[in-house]
């Protein structure tokens, strides 16, 4: 529980992660607690293999802890079983990937319309709400075109478009801007803050990237499993 | 919950050539399957006579085929009067009493001599064996050198109407074409019975009797009573049953050659579907980990690569039937328990068609297995990783 009395968005208690490669053991993380207050955005940094990936796979609900208590708003994920855990990360969770993971074969407007098949929407709902998430981030009039034919920055936005597009209550991402040029990593994370400031949502963002770093609101250190100041 | 299906078409649209190998892997097993099935739908349908239920066939007791039968007149003339007969207003006996010759002729393809059978019947044969049509020319004349001919020996042997045949050395002029659906009758000449029975040497009798019952269902009684009967020494069937006879095991050796083909070819065709889905499943590792991320259960992943592996199958289904479907009226020949040629052509049918269809898509299902449920277990954070 934090200080003022509410529950936090996000509440990672004494984790641990070991991941068994055939008879050696890696502990990855080795009881990390983190708490992320409803709407904050925080960044999560630290050298490579430190464990952020693991630790925002963890919240996000795409992995489980070998120990420890990971409760993500108001839900103990690892309680949860496979297909409610599917259910509950369409609901409740939005994913931003460093290299966009975007449908190829799918338009801008299909990929962000994706989650939405998870919904009991019309086909008529889904479209109009895709079409809202697409004009939050700038890009209403590449609708119909493909991944390819647009910009990192581009496929980036329409991304996060389909990552806020179910109105989830916590986004991760996961080096965000790792691919993409300073200018179109600016335009991301003004995005991004936008998102938090505006729209509420709570953000937990790893990146190698100092500046993108401080436009978050809290930064955290990861250090061989566990967190440092 | 599910994943769109055109998710799926554009997937095989867009990485066509990844799925090439698989695609023709499976039109050729339909392209097989279909084949051999339209032979053997066209070869039965050939040696099949177009077989009334409610006609019996008559032959001489122990005979199998026509040719080698005679039945004489004298006891023809004590079956007919048998009650169980149908007969028309005036009282006659619906019976086509036939007799049979083989005779020799030079194939129009390759100059080969070919037997072809050389039927004598009454004015009544077409009614009462039924489905014979005359489709050029006119039907013969009692009494006159006349013939017709089936359209099947009009094809091979290029008797027109207007040309002359030779039997036992004497010209007989054609002077009609008739169709027998299909039937092996097409491959025959017929001609008068009474006229050809003298040059044809077959004045004691008949090689076989068909007669239309009033009552089908007396068959049973109608062929106990005669085949006891010693003093006229004959066999009685069904007249589909006796050509069914001659033509089932070669039919169905021929389905069952469709059918072993087919597995064997089919177990290939899997294993191509299995590899190409491998491929296709390797190559969106990350789209998984991305859609089961996004909430897709692993049921909806394992669903949409099997509607893919069926997609792209048929895909290949259509290919191979359309690459099979110029087989259809391909002729084919064989010999008839009669010694002489029967020609048939090949039947490629809508049935056949969609059995290919569905044969195709069993492959891919079946080949899409098990790359779908790899895809459907692969762990989410391994499959993100993926790049
Ligand atoms: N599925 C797995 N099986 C085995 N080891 C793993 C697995 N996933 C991660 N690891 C190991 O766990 C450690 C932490 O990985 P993680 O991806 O969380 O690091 P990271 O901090 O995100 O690094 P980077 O900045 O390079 O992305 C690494 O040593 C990695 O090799
Ligand atoms: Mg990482």
């Amino acid at each position: 529980m934090s200080g003022n009395g509410k529950a936090p968005m996000v509440a990672v208690e004494g984790v641990k992660k070991v991941y068994r490669r055939d008879a050696e053991e890696v502990k990855v993380l080795d009881g990390l607690s983190l708490e992320v207050p409803e709407g904050d955005f925080v960044a999560l940094m630290g050298p490579s293999g430190s464990g952020k990936t693991t630790l925002l796979n963890l919240i996000a609900g795409i992995d489980r802890p070998t120990a420890g208590k990971v409760i993500v708003a108001g839900t103990d994920v690892a309680q949860l079983g496979e297909s409610e855990l599917a259910r509950w990360r369409s609901r409740n969770v939005g994913f931003i990937f460093q290299f966009y993971n975007l449908i190829p074969v799918l338009t801008a407007e299909e990929n962000v319309a994706l989650p939405l098949l998870l919904t009991n929407l019309s086909k008529k709902e889904r479209r109009e709400r895709a079409l809202t998430a697409l004009k939050v981030v700038g890009l209403a009039e590449r609708s119909q075109h493909y991944p390819r034919q647009l910009s990192g920055g581009q496929e980036q936005r329409v991304a996060i478009a389909r990552a806020i597009v179910a109105d989830p209550k916590v986004l991760v991402a996961d080096e965000p801007t790792g691919d993409l040029d300073s200018k179109s990593a600016e335009e991301i994370l003004a995005l991004m803050e936008t998102l938090n400031r505006d729209f509420g949502k709570t953000i937990v963002m790893v990146t190698h990237d100092p500046r993108a770093a401080q436009r978050a609101h809290t930064q955290h250190h990861l250090e061989k499993g566990v967190l440092s100041l | 919950m599910a994943l769109p299906i055109t998710y799926n078409v554009r997937n095989v649209r867009v990485r066509w050539q990844l799925t090439l190998l698989a695609v023709v892997g499976i039109a050729l097993v339909v392209t097989t399957i279909v084949f051999l099935t339209a032979m053997a739908s066209g070869f039965s349908l050939a040696l099949r006579a177009t077989g009334r239920d409610d006609n019996a066939m008559i032959v001489q007791k122990g005979a199998n085929a026509e040719l080698t039968s005679g039945i004489g007149r004298n006891a023809a003339q004590v079956l007919l009067v048998d009650p169980r007969i149908a007969r028309d207003d005036q009282g006659w006996p619906l019976s086509s009493p036939e007799i049979l010759v083989v005779a020799s002729y030079p194939r129009k393809a390759d100059g080969a001599d070919v037997n072809v059978s050389v039927r004598g019947v009454t004015p009544r044969a077409f009614e009462v064996r039924g489905g014979l049509r005359i489709v050029a020319g006119r039907q013969v004349q009692p009494g006159l050198p006349e013939v017709i001919v089936g359209e099947r020996v009009r094809e091979r042997y290029g008797f027109e109407v207007g040309s002359k045949v030779s039997i036992q050395n004497k010209p007989w002029e054609v002077v009609g074409v008739f169709a027998a659906e299909g039937s092996g009758f097409e491959s025959e000449i017929w001609g008068d019975l009474e006229t050809m029975a003298e040059p044809l040497r077959r004045t004691g009798g008949y090689q076989a009797i068909v007669v239309r019952l009033a009552d089908p269902s007396t068959f049973e009684a109608f062929k106990t009573a005669w085949e006891g009967d010693p003093q006229v020494q004959v066999s009685v069937s069904r007249e589909r049953a006796f050509y069914e006879a001659q033509a089932g095991p070669i039919a169905g050796a021929l389905l069952g050659l469709a059918g072993f083909v087919g597995i064997v070819m089919g177990v290939g065709a899997v294993f191509g579907a299995m590899n190409t889905m491998y491929g296709i499943v390797a190559s969106r590792t990350r789209e998984i980990g991305t859609l089961r991320a996004l909430g897709f259960s692993r049921r909806a992943i394992l669903a949409s690569f099997l509607t893919e592996a069926a997609i792209l199958a048929a895909f290949g289904g259509a290919l191979g039937c359309l690459l099979a479907l110029p087989a259809n009226g391909i002729s084919g020949a064989t010999n008839s328990a009669n010694f002489s040629e029967i020609a048939f052509a090949f039947r490629v049918t809508p049935p056949t068609l969609f059995a290919g269809m569905v044969f195709a898509v069993m492959m891919g299902i079946v080949g899409g297995l098990l790359p779908a449920l790899r895809a459907a277990r692969l762990p989410i954070t391994t499959a993100l990783r993926e790049v």
